[in-house]
């Protein structure tokens, strides 16, 4: 059986020119009538109108696509765009975080290695991956897989895809924070080229502690936020529905973060999402990645490191003496 | 949302809670105190041991050996990249925090001696924006940081903050990843790096150099974590424990090194900075003291 079609709200008036379009093929059928002209009419309607939609959506229209449930998640384009990938399980302490996952993996024939945040499909498998919101333990396995990345000369590729770390008990009690702040640190040290990529969501701190990387890569309908449009409103708004005006004032959509300078390059997505076309948002993405490989691979060692750290310490815009500096 | 009464118990800081005026009600024993009396013992009652907030200024005050802190980067102060406006513009919000703190910033810089050790240091105080931490901040702390480094001096910082800048957005956020990019170059310096976490260090400041201390201390009672008590709440439905993300929580758990009461924190980061940096024993404990 087929899943039922999640229809986001701005794509509503599209649903409905596609159930005319069914409707008139139907017809077509049944009556033996050619209504070939009519047909063709609506697909160039439903097109025009999906490439209006498109090109004019709002950033909170972007966070419904990138929390679309029929997104490609992290291990779907582990599988479209690499091979042999060998999971490797657990932070060698507490317990294996199945919202962080990793392990090695081919890339265009060169080995790699994968840490990536994943989200669940079905009921059973969302909780299993605790709807992508790491552990403590989660961020720790990234970094036994990132230091073991080192040792061996692998490049890290991270793909980014969580509302946020998880809130919860234990997760304080085992000490999220100092699990994400070493990452920050180590990241920030690993003498290894490293590329991470937002495939969906950016959420916080959660997505930073596997996100301090050479290049930072994000498709064009995912986002990144100090704090979720939602969490925002609450606060700042005192009301949860002024999401959509929060969205647009934390800039934080694939083209406001690319020209802040917090991402390096926007992967295009296939028209209506990277839902409507997941092979071709992972040729897209494969070939981005290659690129910058190739282009990390030129700085090796020192050179590296201080390129990063530089990438860094320049982010964030400040006064000093009422001059305005980053 | 949940609007059920909350059955835990978590400490918050309201402008109410810091004394005004003659007397105040001591939270911890109930008891009615002179407020002089607090502020002469830099914000704890001296009976119950309860710690009020203290500013940036008036702990830097009590810190450093007389005389020798020396400011720095005063003059950086928050800009407004994003154009962000919600009930207001962030411009006017950040000159009324100038105006009611009277900081230029949440957290104030520099280098001075503690018990003769020179060290660069970073104070933050929550009456600016709650201490939150956007690009001013980030960079306030990165350069003390890097004045550590060029020194070969330790670096202290003193954290009270809410978490990261809402109206810095995505920049905010970066500031966690800035400041311990430079934390781990003073670690590959050999440098001590000390944490010390005053009420409240939450979110996006834990998370990052807070947390990153060769030795953490935290003050007593002081309110420390990553997600706050309401989100906890709501995502888990958990009832959390009394006591819950206080700093005698993290101390059970093995995540601070020690709580020192801010009356005796002077003399305990000498004791440590002597111990991890100059590598003899402190004049006080030399001369019999402590």
């Amino acid at each position: 059986m087929e899943t039922p079609t999640y229809v986001l709200e701005f794509e509503k008036p599209l649903r409905e020119l596609v159930k005319q379009l069914d409707e008139l093929r139907q017809q077509s059928i049944e009556t033996n009538v050619d209504l070939g002209t009519e047909i063709h009419a609506i697909e160039g309607k439903i097109e025009a109108m999906q490439r209006d939609i498109y090109s004019n959506l709002t950033p909170w229209q972007k966070v419904q696509i990138a929390r679309h449930p029929r997104r490609p998640y992290a291990l779907d384009y582990v599988g479209l765009i690499c091979e042999s990938f060998q999971e490797l399980h657990g932070d060698r302490q507490f317990k294996d975080d199945q919202a962080l996952v990793g392990g090695t993996a081919f890339f265009n024939g060169d080995a790699v290695m994968i840490i990536a945040q994943q989200k669940g499909r079905d009921t059973k498998e969302k909780i299993a991956r605790n709807f992508g919101m790491p552990q403590p333990e989660g961020y720790r396995k990234a970094l036994r897989l990132m230091r073991m990345a080192e040792k061996f000369s692998l490049p890290v590729l991270t793909f980014i895809d969580t509302p946020g770390a998880f809130p919860g008990i234990e997760s304080e009690a085992r000490h999220v924070s100092e699990a994400i702040a070493v990452n920050l640190r180590e990241m920030a040290m690993l003498r290894t080229p490293t590329i991470s990529v937002v495939v969906g969501e950016g959420g916080s701190g959660g997505a930073l502690g596997i996100g301090v990387t050479d290049r930072v890569l994000i498709f064009e309908n995912s986002y990144y936020s100090v704090i979720s449009p939602e969490g925002c409103a609450a606060i700042l708004w005192k009301d949860g529905t002024a999401a959509p005006k929060a969205a647009a004032a934390l800039k934080l959509s694939a083209d406001h973060l690319e020209k802040l300078g917090v991402v390096d390059e926007v992967i295009p997505e296939p028209l209506g999402g990277a839902h409507n076309d997941p092979a071709q948002a992972a040729g897209a993405l494969k070939y981005a990645l290659q690129k910058h490989l190739n282009d990390l691979r030129a700085l090796a060692g020192e050179k590296l490191l201080e390129t990063r750290y530089e990438r860094y310490r320049h982010l964030g815009v400040y006064e000093d003496a009422g001059v305005v500096r980053s | 949302m949940h609007f059920d009464k909350p059955t835990y118990t978590v400490r918050k800081t309201k402008k109410k809670d810091i004394p005004k005026g003659v007397y105040t009600k001591d939270p911890a024993s109930g008891e009615i105190i002179f407020n002089k009396e607090v502020e002469d013992n830099q914000m704890v009652v001296p009976k119950s041991g309860h710690h009020f907030p203290l500013g940036a200024r008036a702990r830097i005050a009590k810190l450093f050996d007389e005389g020798s802190f020396v400011e720095m980067d005063a003059a950086v102060r928050s800009s407004d990249p994003l154009n962000f406006v919600d009930s207001q513009p962030y411009p006017e919000r950040i000159k009324r925090y100038e105006r009611d703190s009277g900081l230029p910033e949440a957290v104030i810089c520099g280098v001075g001696k503690i018990h003769g050790v020179d060290v660069a240091a970073a104070v933050m105080d929550f009456r600016f924006c709650g201490g939150a931490m956007g690009a001013a901040a980030g960079e306030k702390i990165t350069r003390a940081i890097e004045a550590a480094i060029a020194k070969k001096i330790p670096c202290i910082v003193f954290s009270a903050s809410g978490g990261a800048r809402m109206q810095e957005g995505i920049y905010s956020l970066m500031q966690m990843a800035k400041t311990s990019a430079a934390l781990g170059r003073l670690a590959q310096a050999r440098l001590p790096f000390i944490s010390v976490l005053t009420h409240p260090t939450m979110g996006g400041v834990t998370a990052s150099f807070a947390t990153l201390g060769d030795v953490i201390l935290a003050e007593p009672g002081a309110l420390i974590g990553f997600a706050g008590a309401r989100v906890i709440k709501d995502t888990t439905k958990q009832t959390l424990p009394v006591g819950f993300q206080t700093a005698e929580f993290l101390l059970k758990h093995g995540l601070i090194d020690q709580i020192v009461s801010r009356l005796e924190m002077r003399d305990r980061l000498a004791e440590i900075l002597h111990a991890l940096h100059v590598r003899r024993k402190s004049p006080a404990r030399a001369a019999g003291k402590n």
